[in-house]
């Protein structure tokens, strides 16, 4: 473990050096909380099944945090290591290789996180935001769709020749997840083609299963969506374990 | 030389990309405190060689032994011991130099203080700068200083001066100077013969994955025979015959003024100046040209290209 922690350090500080990264994972969500919640504010609203605009929205612009920090952040972030030549800069020491890739995951895990509690303690503070389920299953739902996101992450970085082959094929994994998931525009708004459509989007069952475990709902309930993330999960892993380079 | 005895010892090593082979079965050891120089041209397999040793690439035979640890088995181990500059790396753009000291000073059991480091390289000024904000001089010295942060025994410089001015090419050489002055073991690469010649105290000349010499920079010039050319101006007129006369003189030129005297013989010179004092012929601009690491490396690394030319 020597020197992984201290990587991880530099890693948030350069993380926090570098305005674009940051503004996806931290500021970007509150933008789009301010923008909607002047909008519709947060009292009970038909549309949402009774539910507040903010209430509905809070969880799925986690999952929006969630895939931007794994479709972008470390696609990116480890395609352009490897491009750079840093990546055979650590190979030169005695730093274990996965140690370089644990901190990756570590930091933006963590930037992630406090991205999370940014957003709810915004959301709260302003909109009075209502939480009727349990912390801790949304907590494991939480770091559940992280991983697989970030495993998916790692796949694109994985394949990608160039850290701009990954940058483009990250955008394009990115932004039909992000509109068509339900992750920005409430999913309540679509047409119901549209709602079928995003089914077969990964991020709308980090949507699904973050809003259902927000309001309470049992895992059970949740079986397809735990499945989904599960299985990018160990395919990311599995892709990546074997097509990685380190050059 | 015992295996023990050696800093680094190769047999037979042998590398191939698909059907490349970089490396065609190279043999050579470096002692202890020697500066040894590879030099060839783009593609002769030296960084091969050099990832080899440092245990980056995996070889696919011969037997290789870098402080008495093979690089395949104990990579780990060795790259304790080890410094390495890489010929292609990079740190991240928003790194900070003393934040990279500090953390790759935290990667080893046994790290030098890195604040002196940073003064002996001259960049004591820059600790508070990013990455990617560096000169390119400035990247080389602290990257100079990550090889150096674990106090190694032995160092390795693949292509340290590629890309620098005259100037930070020369204090580089200092500072390689400086490291074997610490009792250190250098093994380098460079395109520059003019370095190879003032740092090394052996090359050993790469051509396509083979050994084609190996010996001291002045041993391999003076292998090279090549003839000295001497050229001065003369301030009165002067016969051709009497210096054709002087021991060792092959040809002499005299083209009004300018004299080009050719011959062989460590004391040509010496015996072309006093012919020219016997006679009271004045002189001046007087010069020397000899062979160089250079021509010993085109003479043996010449072939044949589409142009005509060496490639």
């Amino acid at each position: 473990m020597r020197g992984f922690w201290k990587l991880a350090l530099v890693e948030i500080k350069i993380y926090l050096r570098q305005p674009e990264a940051a503004f996806f994972t931290l500021a970007f969500p509150l933008v789009l909380l301010f923008i909607f919640g002047s909008i519709y504010g947060n009292a009970p609203n038909e549309l949402f099944g009774g539910r507040g605009m903010v209430d509905v929205s809070t969880p799925a612009y986690l999952a929006m945090i969630i895939g931007s920090t794994g479709l972008l952040s470390i696609a990116i972030s480890i395609s352009s290591y490897r491009e750079k030549g840093v990546l055979r800069r650590y190979r030169a020491t005695p730093l274990r290789p996965a140690a370089v890739l644990a901190s990756q995951v570590v930091v933006h895990f963590l930037m992630t996180l406090v991205g999370a509690v940014l957003l709810i303690a915004s959301a709260r503070a302003v909109y009075g935001l209502r939480f009727p389920g349990r912390a801790g299953p949304v907590a494991l739902g939480f770091a559940l769709s992280a991983l697989s996101f970030f495993a998916v992450g790692f796949l694109v970085a994985s394949l990608a020749r160039t850290a701009r082959a990954a940058y483009i094929v990250g955008l394009v994994l990115y932004f039909p997840n992000l509109f068509l998931s339900g992750a920005t525009i409430p999913k309540e708004t679509f047409p119901p083609a549209i709602r079928s459509a995003g089914k077969f989007i990964p991020l709308t069952h980090v949507v699904d299963l973050l809003q259902g475990l927000w309001f309470g709902d049992p895992w059970g309930r949740h079986a397809l969506a735990i499945g989904v993330l599960a299985g990018l999960f160990v395919l990311g892993v599995a892709v990546s374990a074997k097509a990685f380079r380190w050059e | 030389m015992t295996e023990d005895a050696a800093a680094i010892q190769v047999h037979s090593l042998v590398k191939s990309y698909g059907r490349l082979r970089a490396v065609d079965g190279v043999d050579f050891s470096v002692r202890p405190g020697e500066i040894f120089g590879l030099i060839g041209p783009n593609g002769a397999g030296k960084t091969t060689t050099i990832e080899c040793l440092e245990g980056l690439r995996a070889a696919d035979g011969g037997r290789v032994r870098v402080l008495g640890l093979d690089p395949a088995a104990d990579g780990q181990e060795l790259r304790e011991r080890i410094g390495v500059q890489l010929q292609q790396s990079a740190l991240p753009d928003d790194m900070k130099v003393w934040e990279a000291l500090d953390l790759f000073a935290s990667y080893y059991r046994r790290p030098a203080p890195w604040k002196p480091l940073l003064e002996r390289l001259g960049i004591a000024d820059k600790r508070q700068t990013r990455f990617a904000r560096l000169s390119g001089g400035q990247k080389q010295r602290l990257f100079i200083a990550l090889a150096l942060v674990n106090d190694p025994e032995l160092v390795f410089l693949d292509e340290l001066t590629t890309g620098l001015d005259p100037h930070a090419r020369r204090s580089m050489w200092d500072l390689v100077k400086g490291i074997r002055e610490r009792g250190k073991t250098v093994l380098l690469t460079t395109h520059f013969m003019e370095e190879a010649e003032f740092l090394c105290d052996r090359v050993l000349v790469l051509d396509h994955g083979r050994i084609v010499a190996l010996d001291s920079p002045s041993e391999l010039v003076r292998g090279l025979a090549r003839e000295v050319r001497v050229l001065f101006t003369v301030e009165s007129p002067l016969e051709a015959a009497a210096l054709r006369a002087v021991p060792g003189v092959s040809r002499v030129e005299v083209n009004g003024s300018r004299v080009l005297v050719e011959g062989r013989g460590d004391r040509l010179i010496c015996l072309v100046v006093n012919a020219l004092d016997a006679r009271s012929v004045r002189f001046r601009d007087l010069r020397t040209e000899q062979a160089g690491l250079e021509d010993v490396f085109l003479a043996l690394t010449a072939r044949p290209g589409p142009d005509g030319g060496a490639r």
